[in-house]
């Protein structure tokens, strides 16, 4: 045997060392983004579930960009995104929600507690929606162009910062 | 001893549970009446990947999303289509990730290419062994 393959066994082992290294300083992205991306909303139309109407995939071709938020009054970051929600409101831009496996009276009582931002909200009480929108937790946003197609996917909660990014995705679907 | 109830309040403290309170989907944990369409419903289920706790299948997980994917699986393969047509619906909207099957594309190459490149290197090794014992 010769005196370099010696030296292997010793040489895998840094390898090794160093790929553990380097993945425990840069871990796996394990957000799961949708494939939808750039290609038209599945059909759907979902059954109001508060006093306002509910939402079918035609209600978002309606010619200008609006975001389409998927939400849940049991999810906990969804509270602090409502008033973010609030604020593009107030910028002139149009959100749907789409409910995840909620009772009307907890997302009217989310609603009454935190502010209303929606124009429609769509009762998916078994994700199904969700999962025909590539989507995998709440809350998540979509911005979905005049025609009906998917611009772009925020996953987790828009927060404040996030709003110059929505608004120019906005923007870029018109 | 007001420190003390607070303290021991910790105790009893329970995260807040991110789970909705309706109940399971019709499907989720019920098994198909079809035997046949079941057994091909559950074959699926422990190929598909559960979304929320990423290391385990649908058919493994106790998450909510989990469940209601079940319910779309059997669903679907109740209504007539095949175990392959659900798996590329769902491939489809979360890419090749979602299905724990190796696929053949080629990022997935060197997964078939390896056992093929071990044989090789293992068939040299012994050929080696052998020449030097001739040789002796």
């Amino acid at each position: 045997m010769s005196r370099a393959i010696r030296f292997a066994p010793l040489v895998l082992l840094f390898l090794l060392i160093a790929a553990l290294i380097w993945r425990l300083a840069t871990p796996v992205d394990s957000t799961v983004s949708s494939k939808l991306e750039g290609k038209s909303l599945p059909a759907f139309a979902l059954p109001a579930v508060v006093a306002k109407p509910g939402l079918a995939s035609q209600d978002l071709q309606t010619g200008t960009p609006r975001i389409l938020n998927i939400f849940a009054s049991w999810c906990v970051p969804c509270v602090a995104e409502v008033k973010v929600l609030q604020e593009l409101k107030r910028r002139g831009v149009h959100i749907d929600g789409i409910a995840i496996r909620d009772r009307p009276e907890d997302v009217a009582a989310f609603l009454q507690r935190n502010g209303d931002p929606y124009e429609r909200i769509g009762s998916d009480a078994q994700s199904q929606v969700q999962i025909a929108l590539g989507s995998s937790g709440v809350p998540e946003s979509f911005v979905i162009d005049g025609r009906g197609v998917i611009r772009y996917q925020h996953i987790g909660p828009i927060e404040g910062s996030d709003i110059p990014t929505m608004m120019s995705k906005l923007e870029q679907a018109r | 001893m007001k420190r003390l109830c607070l303290l021991l309040a910790l105790i009893a403290a329970q995260p807040l549970l991110a789970d909705s309170k309706l109940p399971p989907a019709y499907w989720a944990n019920r098994q198909l009446p079809d035997a046949k369409k079941e057994a091909r419903a559950q074959s699926l289920m422990e190929e598909l990947r559960c979304l929320v706790c990423q290391g385990q299948s649908i058919a493994d997980s106790d998450a909510e999303l989990a469940g209601d994917m079940r319910d779309l699986v059997r669903r679907r393969i109740d209504a007539g289509e095949s175990p392959e047509q659900v798996r590329s619906w769902l491939v489809q909207r979360y890419g090749s990730w979602v299905s724990y099957r190796p696929t053949t594309e080629v990022a997935a190459w060197p997964l078939w290419l390896a056992p093929l490149a071990l044989l090789v290197v293992g068939a040299v090794l012994i050929r080696r062994r052998i020449r030097l014992k001739a040789h002796r």
